[in-house]
C-alpha cells in the first residue's frame, strides 16, 4: 500500500489550492479526483468573479478569506500565467436603492474593502450601456475576473511540478482510521495517509459519511449562464450586479477574463442527488435574459455561443473550514460556495499551515516556477517565428475561431497534469471554445489525442467515462484516407 | 515580401474556381488554404449529386473537387500554399498567414478574393437546454468523423433541423446501421433541397416533423434522450406536449454561417440577411479590390453555383489588379414581397446580362417573379414552386437598368 503524508480529496479550485500550498513543504502529498480532470465541479461552472469582499457579513470566514484571497490574485495569477483582470465591479441600483447601497458600502468599509458610492454620471463613464433607470452604484475598483478552470488547472500543474501527485478517475469510496492515520480506499487502490483533507465540494458530505463524521444539511442551487462571442466584448466593462436579494448576488453582466461576456446566474434549488448534473433550463435562461435587460439592455442575444449551468453547495450561512473535533488530522472544507473561488488561494495557505503544524513539516527552500504556455494570440511576431522554426506544429492552426495551434494542444496533452480528453484540452488551450464551439476542430483534436495517447479514435472521450464521441467504426471502408 | 496580382483566401470549390478565373485572365495567382489539401467541404461529401449543372454529370464531392484541383495544379501557374491559415487582411491588402513550413507569411495582393466558406450553427448558439453530454454534434462534424476518420458517432439518432447536411447524414447513418428516429424542423418548411428530402428521408421512411423543436437534452456521460415539442407560429414550444425520445445521438443541422471573421473591424459593408459582404455583379465588396464568392458570400445549396460565381469573382479580381475593372455608378437591387434576399445587392448600368440570385421567404406555388426598374417591368418569370431551401435566379438586361431595381413575387 502506498503511503502519503497528506491526501487531499477533490480536485476543484479549493483542493488544488490546498495541494499547491502543501507542495511548498517537504512532504509526500496526493490529490484524488473522481473525474477525468480537475476543475469539473463547481470550479468549472461559475461566474469567475474575484469578489472585492463587501458582500460577506463582517466577521465571517467568508469575509476573512474573501478579502485575503482577493488580495492574492494579482501576483498569484501572474506567477501561474492565469488570465485575470482587475476590472472593478458595480452594484447598480435604481431610484430608492440608495439605502441598500449604503448598507453594502458600510459593510465593505468594515471588511477593509476599497468601495465608493457613485452616481449616474460616473456610472455612465464606466458603463455607457447601463440601463437608463440606474441612479446609484457601489463601485469596488479592485474586483476582478479570472478564468476559474485555468486557475484550478494551473494550481494543479504547479503542485505537480513541485512533486505533488494527482490521480484522476479515482473515486474515494472508503475512509477509516488506521495506524495513527487513515486508510483511504478508492475504486482503484488503497492508500495510507497521516492527514486527510476533505475538499470534495458537493461530494464532501459522502466523504464525511464514509468516515462517520456528520455534516450539517447541505443546500444546492443551480445557476444558468449564457456566454457571448468575443465580438460582443465592449458592451460591458466592469462586473455589473443588481442589488443582492435573499437568493444571492443576482444576475450579473460581466466581461470574462478570456475576452467573452458572461450573463447569469440564476439560483434554482435542487436536491442533493442532482447536485452534479448541471442541466440548463429554459426557464432559467429566460430569467437570465430578464435580469440582463434590467442592467444592460443593449446586450445582443444573437451573439450567444454557449449556455451552461453550475451548482452551488452551501451549509448554513458561512464556510466550514476546520479540523474535525472527532477525527484528529482530518480537515473539512464544507459549503464552499461563493466567494469560494476568490477565497481558494487563502484557504489553501491556511489549510497547509494547519497540516504542516500537525505533521511538523519543513518548508522547502523554494518552489519551482510553473513555465508559461505558449499562446499564439499573445505572442510577438519574433516569438512566433522562433517557435515555429523550432517546432513547426506551432504554425499549424487547429482551432480556427480561437487560433489555437497543434503545438499548443500537444503541450496541453503533455502538461504536468496531462489532458487526455477533448474537454480537458479545451479548458487548457481554448480549442473549441470559440464561436463555432468545436464544429470544425473537435474531430482534429480527437485525431491528435488518438495519436498522442495511442488509442483508437473510438476511445477518445469528451470527458468522463462513457462519453466516447465516435464509438463505432464505419463498415463501408470510408475514412482513413 | 511576395506579391501576387490575385490572392485567394480559401481553397474550396470557390477558391479554386476563382483561381482559374483569375489565371485565365493572365494574372499571377496564389491560393492560401489552411487545410492540408484543396477541396474544402467537398472532401467530406462522399455522396453523389455534385456537378449536374456545371459538368452535366453526377459526381461525388471529392470527384468534383478533383476536377478543379487537377486544373489548378496542372502547370504550376497557380501558387498554392497549404496548411496556411490567413490571420488578417489589411486595408492596403496585405495578407498575413501562418503555416508550419513558412512560419509567418506576409503577401502583398493586387486584389483579394474571399473564399473562406461557412461554419455550422452550434448547440450553444441555439441555447440548447439540458445537460452537456457527448452525443451532440453538428451534422458536418459527424460527417467528417464518418467520411474522413471512419468512425460513426452513434446508433439511435434524432436530427434537429432539416438543412442539407442533416438530410445527407440521415441517409449516411442509416446505411451504417443506425436508426434515425426523427428529423425535427422548427419551421413549417425545410431549408434543405427537395431532392434530399426525397432521397435521404422518404426513401428510408425517416419521419420529418415540421414546426417541431428539441426543447432539452438529457444524459450525463453520453446523451440518453431528447425532448421534442411542437411550436406555435412565434416558434414558442408547447411544453405541455413535450415528448421524450430515447437516443444516443443528436445531430444539428440548424444553419450555416458565412465565415467572415477576417472582416471584423474592416470597412467591408456586410448584409444582415446573408451575413456575407454586400457585392456588385463582379462580386466586388464595398472595399475596392476585395472580392467575395461561395459560401462566405451567401450560403449556397449547389456547388455548381459556387463555381460559377467564384469564376466571375476571380476574373474580375484579375481585372482590378490590372486596373481594368470598369467602375462607374451602381444602383441597388432591392428585395421585397416574398424575396428574402437578392445578390448581387448592387449592379452597374451598362451592357450584357446580369444574373440575380435570390431566395424566397417561404414555399410559394405558381408565383411570378418580377424585376422592376422604376415603373418599368424589365423581366418577368413564371415559376411552379419556389422554396427557401432552393436558390433561384433570374437574368436581366443591364441596358434596361436606369435606376434602383426591385425584385419581388406576385400571384
Ligand atoms: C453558479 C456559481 C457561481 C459562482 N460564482 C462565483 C464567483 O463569481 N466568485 C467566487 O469567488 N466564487 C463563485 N462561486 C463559488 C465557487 O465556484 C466555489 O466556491 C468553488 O468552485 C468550490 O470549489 P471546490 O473545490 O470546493 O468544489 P468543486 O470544484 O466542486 O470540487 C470538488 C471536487 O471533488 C470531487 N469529488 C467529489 N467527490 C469525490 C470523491 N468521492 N472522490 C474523489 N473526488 C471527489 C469532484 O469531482 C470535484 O471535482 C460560484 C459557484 C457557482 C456554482
Ligand atoms: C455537407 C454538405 C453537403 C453538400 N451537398 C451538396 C450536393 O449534394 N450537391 C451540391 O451541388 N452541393 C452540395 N453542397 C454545397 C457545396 O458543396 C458548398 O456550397 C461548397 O462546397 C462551398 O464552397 P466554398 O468554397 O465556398 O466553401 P468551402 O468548401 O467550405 O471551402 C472554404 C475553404 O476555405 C478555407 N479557409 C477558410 N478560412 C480560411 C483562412 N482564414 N485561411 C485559409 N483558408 C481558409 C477552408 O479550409 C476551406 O477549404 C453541400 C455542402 C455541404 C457542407
Amino acid at each position: 500500500m502506498e503511503r502519503f503524508d497528506v491526501i487531499v480529496i477533490g480536485g476543484g479550485v479549493v483542493g488544488t489550492a490546498v495541494l499547491r500550498s502543501l507542495a511548498a513543504y517537504k512532504a509526500k502529498v496526493l490529490l484524488l479526483e473522481k473525474s477525468s480532470d480537475v476543475a469539473t465541479g463547481a470550479s468549472r461552472a461559475n461566474s469567475g468573479i474575484v469578489h472585492a469582499g463587501y458582500d460577506a457579513e463582517t466577521g465571517t470566514k467568508k469575509a476573512y478569506f474573501n478579502v485575503k484571497g482577493a488580495a492574492m490574485f494579482p501576483s498569484l495569477t501572474r506567477e501561474l500565467h492565469v488570465p485575470y483582470r482587475m476590472v472593478g465591479s458595480l452594484v447598480a441600483a435604481k431610484e430608492g436603492g440608495l439605502p441598500a447601497i449604503k448598507a453594502l458600502y458600510e459593510r465593505g468599509v468594515n471588511n477593509g474593502v476599497k468601495v465608493e458610492i457613485i452616481e449616474r454620471e460616473k456610472i455612465e463613464a464606466l458603463e455607457p450601456n447601463i440601463a437608463p433607470d440606474i441612479k446609484y452604484a457601489l463601485y469596488a475598483p479592485e474586483a476582478g475576473v479570472v478564468s476559474p478552470y485555468k486557475l484550478t488547472i494551473a494550481q494543479a500543474d504547479h503542485a505537480v511540478v513541485n512533486g505533488a501527485e494527482i490521480r484522476l478517475e479515482e473515486k474515494v469510496v472508503g475512509i477509516s482510521e488506521s495506524a495513527g492515520g487513515y486508510l483511504v480506499v478508492t475504486d482503484k487502490a488503497e492508500y495510507h495517509a497521516s492527514y486527510v483533507v476533505n475538499a470534495a465540494g458537493a461530494g464532501a458530505v459522502e466523504i464525511n459519511a464514509l468516515l462517520g463524521e456528520s455534516t450539517p444539511e447541505m443546500k444546492h442551487a443551480v445557476g444558468d449562464y449564457y456566454i457571448l462571442d468575443s465580438k460582443a466584448a465592449g458592451v460591458v466593462n466592469t462586473v455589473v450586479f443588481p442589488l443582492p436579494d435573499e437568493k444571492g448576488k443576482g444576475i450579473l453582466v460581466a466581461p470574462t477574463a478570456d475576452g467573452n461576456v458572461i450573463l447569469g446566474p440564476t439560483s434554482r434549488v435542487v436536491p442533493h442527488d442532482e447536485a452534479e448534473i448541471n442541466a440548463v433550463t429554459r426557464e432559467g435562461l429566460a430569467l437570465v435574459r430578464e435580469g440582463v435587460g434590467k442592467l444592460i439592455p443593449k446586450v445582443d442575444m444573437r451573439s450567444v455561443i454557449r449556455v451552461y449551468a453550475g451548482t452551488r453547495t452551501a451549509v448554513g450561512g458561512d464556510f466550514i473550514i476546520e479540523e474535525s473535533c472527532k477525527f484528529k488530522n482530518y480537515f473539512m472544507l464544507l459549503g464552499i460556495c461563493s466567494p469560494g473561488l476568490t477565497s481558494a488561494p487563502a484557504i489553501g495557505e491556511y489549510v497547509a499551515e494547519k497540516v504542516s503544524a500537525a505533521l511538523h513539516l519543513q518548508k522547502k527552500e523554494a518552489m519551482r516556477p510553473l513555465p508559461p504556455r505558449f499562446r499564439l494570440t499573445e505572442a510577438s511576431d519574433e516569438d512566433i517565428k522562433a517557435k515555429i522554426a523550432l517546432d513547426p506544429s506551432y504554425g499549424r492552426i487547429v482551432c480556427r475561431c480561437e487560433k489555437v495551434t497543434e503545438g499548443e494542444i500537444l503541450s496541453a496533452i503533455h502538461s504536468p497534469l496531462p489532458a487526455h480528453t477533448v474537454d480537458a484540452v479545451k479548458r487548457r488551450v481554448r480549442a473549441g471554445m470559440g464561436r463555432c464551439q468545436g464544429g470544425f476542430c473537435r474531430p482534429r483534436v480527437m485525431e491528435i489525442l488518438s495519436r498522442e495517447l495511442s488509442i483508437p479514435l473510438s476511445e477518445v472521450r469528451l470527458g468522463d467515462k462513457g462519453s466516447e464521441i465516435a464509438p463505432y467504426e464505419v463498415k463501408d471502408g470510408y475514412g482513413k484516407i | 515580401m511576395e506579391r501576387f496580382d490575385v490572392v485567394i483566401i480559401g481553397g474550396g470549390p470557390a477558391g479554386m474556381a476563382a483561381a482559374l478565373g483569375a489565371r485565365e485572365s493572365g494574372a499571377s495567382v496564389a491560393i492560401l488554404e489552411r487545410d492540408d489539401r484543396l477541396g474544402g467541404i467537398l472532401n467530406q461529401c462522399i455522396h453523389n449529386g455534385f456537378g449536374l449543372h456545371y459538368f452535366g454529370e453526377e459526381l461525388t464531392g471529392p470527384e468534383y473537387a478533383k476536377r478543379f484541383r487537377d486544373q489548378v495544379t496542372k502547370d504550376g501557374g497557380i501558387k498554392v500554399f497549404l496548411e496556411a491559415m490567413v490571420l488578417s487582411l489589411t486595408e492596403d491588402r496585405l495578407v498575413r498567414a501562418i503555416s508550419p513550413t513558412a512560419g509567418l507569411l506576409e503577401i502583398e495582393a493586387g486584389s483579394v478574393v474571399l473564399a473562406m466558406g461557412c461554419r455550422e450553427r452550434s448547440a450553444g448558439a441555439i441555447a440548447l437546454a439540458g445537460t452537456r453530454p457527448a452525443g451532440i454534434y453538428t451534422a458536418g462534424m459527424a460527417q467528417r468523423l464518418s467520411n474522413i476518420d471512419g468512425y460513426l458517432v452513434g446508433k439511435e439518432v434524432v436530427i434537429l433541423g432539416s438543412g442539407d447536411i442533416g438530410l445527407i447524414m440521415a441517409r449516411r447513418m442509416t446505411s451504417e446501421g443506425a436508426k434515425v428516429k426523427l428529423v425535427a424542423e422548427i419551421m413549417p418548411f425545410s431549408s434543405g433541397l427537395k431532392r434530399n428530402i426525397v432521397q435521404c428521408l422518404n426513401d428510408y421512411d425517416i419521419p420529418l416533423r415540421y414546426s417541431t423543436t428539441v426543447t432539452r437534452v438529457a444524459g450525463e456521460g453520453r446523451l440518453v434522450g431528447v425532448y421534442v415539442a411542437p411550436v406555435d407560429d412565434k416558434m414558442v414550444p408547447d411544453l405541455s406536449r413535450e415528448e421524450y425520445i430515447p437516443c444516443d445521438t443528436l445531430l444539428l443541422s440548424v444553419g450555416l454561417i458565412p465565415e467572415n471573421d477576417l472582416l471584423n473591424g474592416s470597412k467591408v459593408e456586410m448584409s444582415r440577411v446573408t451575413s456575407g459582404a454586400v457585392v456588385d455583379e463582379y462580386r466586388q465588396t464595398s472595399v475596392p479590390g476585395v472580392f467575395s464568392a461561395g459560401n462566405v458570400l451567401h450560403v449556397h445549396d449547389l456547388v455548381d453555383n459556387v463555381s460559377e460565381e467564384a469564376f466571375v469573382a476571380g476574373r474580375s479580381a484579375a481585372g482590378f489588379a490590372r486596373g481594368e475593372l470598369s467602375g462607374g455608378d451602381t444602383v441597388n437591387v432591392l428585395p421585397s414581397q416574398g424575396v428574402r434576399y437578392a445578390l448581387p445587392q448592387r449592379i452597374h448600368k451598362g451592357e450584357g446580362k446580369i444574373k440575380i440570385y435570390f431566395r424566397v421567404d417561404k414555399v410559394y406555388q405558381g408565383r411570378t417573379v418580377v424585376v422592376k426598374c422604376g415603373e418599368e417591368v424589365i423581366r418577368k418569370k413564371k415559376t411552379l414552386v419556389m422554396a427557401p431551401g432552393e436558390m433561384q435566379n433570374i437574368e436581366i438586361d443591364a441596358s434596361l437598368v436606369t435606376g434602383d431595381v426591385s425584385i419581388y413575387t406576385e400571384e
